[in-house]
């Protein structure tokens, strides 16, 4: 709130009192956002206290290995890194293909702490990059729903999203994940918007304009920012509440933040191009025909204004139909219509199962259950709806902006499990605005009508603290004119200009308001039974979020553990197999696995991998998925022509780790199948159904992640015994003949397979296998798509 | 590629040796030994060799230096030679320990190499002293075959000679050799020779001249794992307000026989005495007692498999690597631990203060190949010096840790091949003001105070143009 000055000219006793109020008030929130900042930040640290300090899952990783490239090498080495450890033999141009956001941002902590002599290591500033920022972005929202609502609301607001379970799943300490810094730089950014749509200040809307290069940089998620804000201008256009601050808060951000996106390596040209920055334009286009018009209606009388509007209607409608025809024709001549992949499948749910399987196989991609909404935002599902209603009492800019925020949100999060993280803010946003009306309305009924409280004007007091920003958002309306004359005077100033002006006109209005809310209060039971209702329900929530953090969302699932009678047991075969890689097999080896794996392996393992999870190129991971499920001699062909020297499979069998490599396996094939069509799934089903029983089929038993997998399993137990699959596998007893078995964790969780090396030939036989393969292969590839590799 | 080579060395050894007793030049000397006695253990893969020398003084001039002879072949691996002498009669013997160095002397036959024992007293005319010597040597052992697969045994070469090189005319000697197990292939035999269960007995052989040698060859089998520490870097730093914290670097080895082809789980884990049997499995530390915060990670974070045992007198920290080490195997990893400052620093009489702390490795039985113990005193520290019972490198480096603006000095010590031997204790010399101690505290509470102070200032001053 407002900070306290003292030396103004008219000191009203009820005036001190106040800006007294005002200040204790300011003190007492800066506290609380102190607080929740601790909160946000401590609850994610159940990660690290329940197992370790350590960077978690999969892109975490790649971001971690770039950090630690950025920090070793330098920025400049950083933009130009062509990685040639992953993609081989294509290698990646990361510099230009990786949001940088935060990268740089870690990067640049990490510098400040050691230019300060605090040698942390990259990998400390990395686990607790989230952390650090997920505190930033509940005083964004606290920053966002004050502006829309006031200081109560916001500061719940900030408390509900320090702790939405949804958000901490992908900010835990060690999930070194793009959106755990861009989700701050997105609720910062619609902050800013707000600030400067209720303001106008070109000083805000520059500002603006930063935060969304940051955002940017961060996260492919800047699309729905540059898609939501046009949404709500051309909103508030509709319903005619264009205004000059709507102008400020648009137009310097699209022109501002399209340059500067276009800075970041990975966008560049496609700020322009692409069809996802097009709604921008066109609202940009229209708002400057709004202004335009809102120009002329002021400079011209209303009759001749009349005349010029079907003047100018008549002409513009020509030359927009010609614009947009042209528009249509240029988009419609690109294969995807101007959109990429995972866009799409947001507009129509249903385009990644039908077309790019590789989009669909990612489990993040899924649409979410139901329960995972009850998981993820728990009692907030049941509160927003409250919260759009307080929205609409009354309907201002800001809050029209936070109902279209949560509207698209929720249609995205339906699509995909991974948008959930979009919706976690309006969420909380709108649950702590419904929160704090509902606390607001039950403590003043309870409060008039406690025996004690008769004066009039004590209790305004406090209905003005949370009644200023509202009343103020009328102010600013109604001085608009005026506002318009004034330069750019500093913030202090219209402060106290603005509590000059506002103090007689709200004073007035509290008294009229101070009247209605007398009638509008609620018995004093009810209020109280409710308001503990609210508590409880507040309760509910924080438990579920502490057990969310501390159970759900804290697992590194790089190190597993699984609690028995003798204690907790740990399967770390993972880090073993990597570390086993990274010190047992020459520099230059490379090691092939399913995509998952790729980035990690390169982490961990420092090994050059032949696909990693950044899925690029769809040939090459199908090249890998056809040789996974192609027959031994294949697919070591394959993996030769490839110049690998390891194979790496992950398998659960024998301790129940059920993502593993078979599970994944119906993937590699279809992906693979979408290549190369002489891989078909059905070869791998029996009456449409996956098994690796004694049922399966032939080519499933003679494929050679099947065999990868099971290799020597039955010796193990004498049966082979899936604990996955809850079976016995259909084949036990086989033998390898191009492949050999060099390492194998200690829960069997990870194998490494070495490919031997060719044989010698010998004349006669030579020609016999060559005649054979030959022939089989030409059989089996003929009229299909051939092998890049081979 | 390697055969020839191996072949060409026993030659030269053969030849070495012919020209032994060609050419005796030597330095003069009047010494002998009347009787010596060497037993060598090849139980690890550190040898140890124990040999009690009976020396007589047969000359005119009394005498406190005795030589020790080592081949050239054989002081590359040499890490560590302590020499004790008996005093006292009968059963009130003590052992003193006397100096050792290495010696360089002029017109040395066939590149051997010196050590020079300092009696306390000298030796007078026609008497006689009976010494105890110890020395021990890294990388001794030839694997071969050296590739083995995963089921196979770990099968060795040991070289060495049925007679004891020496300066001097030793007028009758014996060799024992100690064996891991009962299994040996072949050996040299110099007759007398007797093999009996697991020692070997070469001699008594008697009035060799001085330099004799006689090249033997044992090939035995020696199980045991051979964990050699590449490289191992100790940091240790002194906090005053009462810790000492430790990080040891390890690049751990498995200097046996190399591992061919296949690792199969199936096997290692249902036949663990038949399949990986040289395999290392696992390794002790023996830390000091009252450790506290003890980790044991690497570079990608912390590994699961350790155990810490404490009682009063010491620490046991149980590590097992993250797979099992064949043969050529490598890891990587790190154990840091804290200790309580007032164990061991001290105040020393002229105002100074020291850090009393062991040198080597805490891993037990582990060759340590290059070793750098870096000492980083407390910031604003003096006029260090550090005193260590062997000769080592040493330098001075500075650190920048946690808020320093001088930076900190570190002491380097740097030695290479060590054994655990070398696990005696070392001395950091050093002065130091407390008032040192709180440089960092003041200084965070005066950042906090200006910071603060700026922000009062920022909110009275009024910086706009318009009023």
């Amino acid at each position: 709130m407002a900070a306290p000055e003292t030396s103004t000219a008219a000191v009203p006793t009820l005036y001190t009192n106040n800006t007294l109020r005002n200040a204790f008030g300011g003190v007492l929130s800066f506290f609380i956002l102190l607080l929740i900042g601790v909160l946000a930040f401590s609850i994610r640290l159940f990660s690290v206290i329940k197992y370790e300090s350590v960077i978690h899952e999969f892109d975490p990783y790649f971001n971690y290995r770039v950090t630690q490239f950025l920090t070793k090498k330098g920025i400049y080495d950083f933009w130009n890194w062509f990685d040639d450890r992953t993609w081989y033999p294509l290698g990646r141009v990361i510099g230009g293909t990786v949001y940088p956001g935060l990268t740089l941002t870690a990067g640049t902590i990490w510098w400040l702490l050691n230019s300060l002599n605090i040698p942390l290591s990259v990998e400390t500033v990395c686990v607790f990059t989230a952390p650090i920022f997920s505190a930033f972005a509940s005083w964004a929202t606290y920053l966002l729903t004050k502006e829309v609502k006031g200081a109560g609301a916001g500061l719940t607001a900030a408390a509900l999203l320090a702790m939405v379970p949804s958000y901490i799943s992908r900010s835990v300490a060690g999930s070194y994940d793009n959106e755990a810094v861009a989700i701050f730089a997105l609720i910062f950014t619609f902050s800013l918007y707000i600030k400067t749509l209720n303001t106008g200040s070109l000083f805000y809307a520059t500002l603006n304009s930063i935060a969304y290069f940051y955002m940017v940089c961060s996260w492919g998620g800047y699309t729905f920012i540059i898609n939501l804000i046009p949404m709500h201008v051309l909103l508030c256009i509709v319903t005619g509440r264009y205004s000059s601050r709507l102008y400020i808060a648009y137009a310097p951000l699209v022109v501002l933040g399209t340059l500067l996106a276009a800075l970041v390596p990975v966008v560049g040209f496609n700020a322009v191009m692409t069809s996802e920055h097009f709604a921008s334009f066109l609202v940009f286009i229209i708002i400057h025909v709004v202004a335009f018009v809102y120009y002329i209606k002021g400079i011209l009388s209303p009759k001749m204004f009349k005349v010029a509007v079907t003047l100018v209607v008549s002409v513009g409608l020509a030359v927009c139909c010609a614009v947009i025809a042209v528009l249509i024709a240029l988009v419609a001549s690109s294969p995807t219509k101007g959109w990429s992949g995972r866009s799409l499948s947001l507009l129509d749910p249903t385009y990644a199962s039908k077309y790019i399987p590789i989009i669909a196989s990612v489990s993040e991609h899924q649409p979410p259950t139901w329960p995972s909404y009850f998981m993820d935002i728990n009692v907030l599902a049941f509160l927003v709806p409250a919260g759009i209603i307080a929205c609409f009492l009354p309907l201002t800019d800001a809050s029209s902006f936070v109902v279209l925020y949560i509207a698209t949100s929720v249609y995205f999060s339906g699509v995909m499990v991974r948008l959930m993280l979009v919706l976690a803010p309006a969420a909380c946003i709108t649950s702590g605005i419904a929160l704090s009306d509902a606390f607001d309305v039950l403590t003043r009924s309870i409060k008039f009508q406690l025996p004690g409280v008769s004066s009039d004007a004590e209790v305004d007091e406090g209905e003005t603290n949370s009644d200023t920003t509202e009343a103020r958002n009328d102010e600013v309306k109604a001085e608009k004119p005026e506002e318009k004359s004034k330069d750019r005077p500093s913030k202090k100033s219209k402060k106290k200009e603005r509590e000059h002006v506002e103090k007689p006109s709200a004073k007035a209005k509290v008294k009229t308001k101070a009247e209605k809310k007398r009638l509008l209060a609620l018995p004093l039971e009810a209020s109280v039974v409710s308001l503990l209702l609210l508590i409880v329900l507040g309760a509910f929530y924080v438990v579920h979020c502490v057990w969310a953090a501390a159970e759900a969302y804290s697992a590194p699932s790089i190190v597993l553990t699984s609690r028995t009678r003798d204690g907790l047991h740990v399967f770390d075969d993972f880090r073993e197999a990597y570390a086993w890689l990274r010190h047992n097999t020459d520099v230059d080896d490379k090691v092939a696995s399913w995509w998952d794996y790729g980035y990690q392996t390169t982490a961990m393992a420092n090994r050059t991998v032949i696909v990693d999870n950044n899925t690029w190129n769809n040939t090459h991971i199908a090249t890998v998925g056809t040789a996974m499920s192609s027959p031994e001699k294949a697919a070591w062909e394959i993996f030769h022509s490839l110049d690998v020297k390891y194979v790496l499979v992950v398998f659960g069998g024998l301790i129940g780790y059920p993502s593993d490599d078979i599970n994944k396996f119906l993937w590699m094939v279809r992906i693979g199948g979408g290549v190369f069509p002489h891989i078909k799934e059905p070869d791998y089903l029996r009456d449409g159904q996956y098994r690796i029983d004694s049922q399966a089929t032939p080519t499933m038993l003679n494929c050679l992640m099947y065999k990868l997998s099971y290799y020597r399993f039955v010796e193990t137990d004498g049966k082979a015994y899936d604990r996955v699959r809850r079976t016995e596998i259909g084949k036990k007893y086989f033998k390898l003949t191009h492949f050999e078995e060099v390492f194998t964790t200690h829960h069997w969780m990870v194998r490494i397979y070495k490919l031997k090396a060719p044989k010698n030939r010998i004349r006669g036989k030579t020609m016999k296998s060559k005649s054979k393969t030959s022939s089989t292969s030409s059989s089996k590839r003929s009229g299909t798509k051939r092998n890049p590799w081979l | 590629m390697e055969s020839p080579i191996r072949a060409t060395r026993i030659l030269g050894f053969i030849f070495f040796s012919l020209l032994f007793f060609v050419c005796r030049s030597a330095p003069s000397h009047n010494l002998l030994i009347s009787n010596a006695e060497r037993r060598i253990d090849l139980t690890s893969h550190i040898v140890k060799v124990y040999l009690t020398l009976k020396v007589e003084n047969a000359g005119s001039t009394p005498t406190s230096e005795i030589l020790l002879a080592f081949p050239p072949t054989q002081v590359d691996h040499l890490a560590t030679v302590e020499a004790l002498v008996t005093k006292g009669k009968r059963k009130k013997t003590t052992l003193v320990r006397l100096d050792v160095k290495p010696t360089e002397l002029p017109d040395v036959p066939n590149g051997n190499k010196y050590f020079t024992i300092y009696l306390a007293n000298p030796l007078s005319s026609g008497e006689s002293t009976t010494l105890e010597v110890l020395y021990m040597f890294t990388h001794s052992l030839e694997p071969f075959p050296a590739e083995i697969g995963q089921s196979e045994s770990q099968l060795v070469y040991y070289r060495d000679s049925a007679l004891i090189l020496s300066p001097y005319h030793i007028k009758q000697q014996t060799t024992f050799i100690k064996t891991p197990s009962t299994k040996v292939e072949s050996f040299t035999r110099v007759e007398p020779t007797n093999r009996a269960g697991t020692e070997m007995k070469y001699g008594p052989y008697e009035d060799h001249p001085p330099y004799s040698f006689s090249p033997i060859l044992i090939h035995f089998e020696n199980n045991s794992p051979f964990p050699v520490v590449e490289e191992l870097v100790r940091e240790i730093e002194i906090s005053h307000w009462g810790n000492l914290q430790v990080t040891e670097q390890y690049t751990l080895v498995h200097g046996g026989a190399r591992h061919k082809g296949v690792f199969s789980r199936v096997d290692y884990q249902s036949r663990p005495t038949l399949s990986g049997a040289s395999s290392l499995r696992q390794l002790l530390a023996r830390l000091p007692p009252r450790v506290h915060s003890v980790y044991y990670r690497d570079e990608i974070g912390n590994i699961s498999s350790s155990h810490l045992r404490m009682d009063s007198r010491k620490s046991e920290l149980e590590i097992e690597p993250r797979y099992p080490l064949f043969g050529g195997w490598k890891a990587t990893f790190v154990i840091g631990y804290g200790l309580p400052l007032q164990d061991f620093l001290f105040e020393s009489s002229d105002d100074r203060r020291y850090l009393n702390f062991t040198f080597g490795c805490p891993l037990l039985e582990t060759v340590v190949d290059k070793l750098t113990v870096k000492v980083v005193l407390p910031e604003g520290s003096k006029d260090p010096s550090a005193v260590v019972p062997f000769p080592v490198e040493q330098h001075l480096e500075a650190k920048y840790s946690y808020l320093d603006v001088v930076g900190r000095t570190v002491v380097v010590i740097e030695k290479k091949n060590l054994v655990p031997a070398h696990n005696s204790h070392f001395q950091v010399y050093y002065t130091f003001k407390p008032i040192f101690m709180l440089a960092e505290p003041l200084m965070l509470a005066s950042a906090f105070f200006l910071f603060f102070v700026a922000c009062v200032a920022y909110l009275h001053i009024d910086l706009s143009i318009r009023k």
